[in-house]
């Protein structure tokens, strides 16, 4: 039987999806970045008006999906499956937001990778026949982040400059069969390996991850037989500045040349003068920059053709009690206007 | 002669030889990673250090001036000055200020016995909503604990071994 | 003049913890670093190291928590000379107690009374 696989790890879509729509919703200091312009709703409070940090992440993502069901005058009935992941223990967050909508939910879980994971697999279900309408949505939330991975916020500590800041907000994308409009279309997947470089600091993960994003770069190239310059960027997830560094040079090493059309949604989305060291991190940092940003500029026709590829360090507070290693994993989704 | 081979001992040799391959990647990762990690200002955050914990404890020195020329006795002057830091410490922590103060000063901010109040006051705050006992009454202890631990475990050490000599 | 020997005294306990994060590697956590003063400022008190430097420095040398690690041992000592054995485990915390109790009481009144901001 005819497979839609090409190379390794790549899916060809034979029907690309289609883009519909997006919403991006962001929280204080994310609306002070640079990126401020691009994103549906900025909330002030870190609080969102609820009584804990984790019920205000839960908002963002239900507010993320209900903006995006608004914007095309949709219900909850109208779609098919829910794709949604976060950081928190046991993904509680969207399984909270899965339940209050009520549309068919597959929780994923890929930590910051997690945006791309659902982009792959709600093309696959569509391209497949099994669904006309998916969101893939995720969130993430600087505060539940920190107390559950890191210190509580008020707790005297100084980050090291190679620390990252999680960032408050979410995602959602609305996917659908070609037939249902017009917008950038997902032809390319590249479903990413873990990675275990050795590296063992929770505050550098960019270190941990660039391996495991230029394996999958190399990969889809190879598996596509694309050049890097056939793309009109290609954006990691949330590598910061010393992971996007570390993946230029790694990329050089295997003869690829990236210092051109490389870029990082965790650099992007602050600005160095906001103390958030290396940038930014988080399920939602791929989320609001793809649905902000990047899908503004490439309905603009800025882009025509992006490859995004969201990172994600896939460790747990215990392993890293246990002074464990950090596996990293990348899935690459390429977005096309045609 | 016939060269006789254990599949067992090959097959761990293969693992250990899989195993030093592995280790020599992850060092040669780690030094590739080590270049672009950007240099911490030691010097700058040395000073800072000084200062800000120079300050704290002038800020201590002057309230214990204070409180003998009062006429308390050195211990009973000790005690109220420390109650009164740990006061400051846990107060500026609840009001959001003392994170700020220990990202310029470090360890300037966290050594002195405000960044102990901080220490205690800061994940029982967070963890609040996890309720009065097992959030606030917990929590408090996170750093604090092993502090009072190893404090007194060590006093008392030291105590033993004072005894048994004396 | 007793002001900036504090000063002096404290900033340079102060400075050393600082060195000593920036120069260990990441598993060296603020945690480790405060337990690290106190056990070192109980065991250079029990050798009669810190007792100058209190003489010195005066609330630059009791405030830092090596201090507390001093209060502790000095308390024991003076234990051992009024109660005897009992001493060794009574002397400390009795020595402390206003400490102890301030943390324990304050800390609990803020965390009831604020939130954190994030």
């Amino acid at each position: 039987m005819e497979t839609k696989k090409v190379g390794k790890q790549t899916i060809k879509f034979a029907n690309p999806p289609i883009i519909l729509e997006t919403s991006s919703i962001v929280g204080p200091k994310e609306g002070e970045g640079p990126l401020k312009d691009t994103f549906d709703h900025i909330v002030d409070d870190m609080y969102f008006g609820e009584k804990s940090w984790e019920r205000a992440e839960r908002k963002f993502l239900e507010e993320a999906i209900k903006t995006v069901l608004n914007k095309k005058k949709l219900t909850s009935e109208d779609i098919d499956f829910l794709l949604a992941g976060d950081l928190l223990n046991q993904i509680i967050s969207s399984n909270f937001a899965a339940s209050t909508l009520g549309i068919p939910f597959l929780g994923l879980y890929g930590a910051c990778s997690t945006m791309y994971e659902a982009i792959a697999l709600a093309a696959v279900l569509i391209d497949g026949g099994f669904a006309h309408k998916i969101i893939a949505a995720t969130s993430s939330h600087y505060a539940t982040s920190e107390r559950q991975f890191r210190y509580p916020t008020e707790q005297a500590v100084q980050k090291p400059p190679t620390a990252q800041w999680t960032v408050t907000g979410a995602g959602a994308m609305l996917l659908g069969t070609r037939d249902q409009g017009e917008g950038p279309v997902v032809t390319f997947a590249t479903v990413g390996k873990a990675v275990d470089a050795g590296a063992k600091d929770p505050m550098n993960m960019g270190a941990a991850m660039a391996p495991a994003a230029v394996d999958t770069i190399i990969t889809h190239l190879q598996d596509t037989g694309r050049k890097v310059e056939d793309y009109d960027l290609i954006i990691t997830g949330d590598l910061g500045s010393v992971g996007r560094s570390i993946a230029i040079e790694l990329a050089n090493k295997n003869g690829y040349d990236l210092s051109n059309n490389f870029e990082d949604c965790g650099i992007l989305i602050f600005d160095p003068s906001q103390d958030t060291h290396a940038g930014g991190s988080g399920c939602a940092c791929s989320a609001v920059v793809t649905c902000g940003y990047l899908m503004k500029a490439l309905r603009e026709k800025k882009y025509k053709r992006i490859l995004g590829i969201g990172t994600g360090a896939l460790m747990s507070v215990t392993s890293i009690q246990q002074q464990e290693s950090i596996p990293a994993i990348g899935h690459a989704v390429a977005i096309e206007n045609v | 002669m016939a060269t006789f081979t254990d599949p067992e001992k090959t097959s761990r040799l293969k693992e250990q030889m899989d195993q030093s391959r592995k280790q020599y990647e992850q060092e040669k990762y780690k030094k590739i990673t080590q270049k672009h990690v950007p240099k911490v200002s030691i010097l700058k955050n040395a000073v800072n250090a000084f200062w800000v914990g120079g300050l704290i404890c002038a800020v201590a020195q002057t309230l214990f001036n204070i409180f003998s020329n009062a006429g308390f006795t050195v211990k009973e002057a000790n005690a109220i000055v420390a109650m009164i830091m740990i006061f400051l410490g846990a107060f500026l922590t609840g009001i959001g200020v003392y994170d700020s103060i220990a990202k310029v000063g470090g360890a300037g901010a966290m050594v002195p016995v405000t960044g102990f109040a901080n220490s205690i006051v800061a994940p029982a705050m967070e963890f609040k909503k996890e309720g009065y006992v097992f959030g606030i009454g917990a929590k408090m202890f996170s750093i604090a604990g092993p502090v009072l631990v190893y404090g007194i475990v060590t006093s008392i050490i030291v105590g033993l071994i004072a005894f048994t000599i004396m | 003049m007793s002001l900036l020997w504090a000063f002096l005294i404290g900033g340079a306990i102060c400075l050393v913890g600082q060195i000593i994060m920036d120069l260990t590697p990441y598993e060296i956590s603020t945690g480790h670093v405060l337990v690290g003063y106190v056990t070192l400022g109980a065991v250079a008190s029990a050798l009669g190291l810190y007792q100058p430097l209190v003489d010195i420095g005066g609330a630059g040398a009791t405030i830092p928590l090596s201090g507390f690690g001093h209060g502790l041992v000095q308390g024991v000592l003076s234990g051992i000379k009024s109660q005897g054995i009992l001493g060794v485990f009574m002397g400390g915390i009795s020595a402390n107690a206003a400490g102890i109790a301030a943390a324990v009481i304050f800390g609990y009144i803020m965390a009831v009374l604020f939130n954190p901001k994030g």
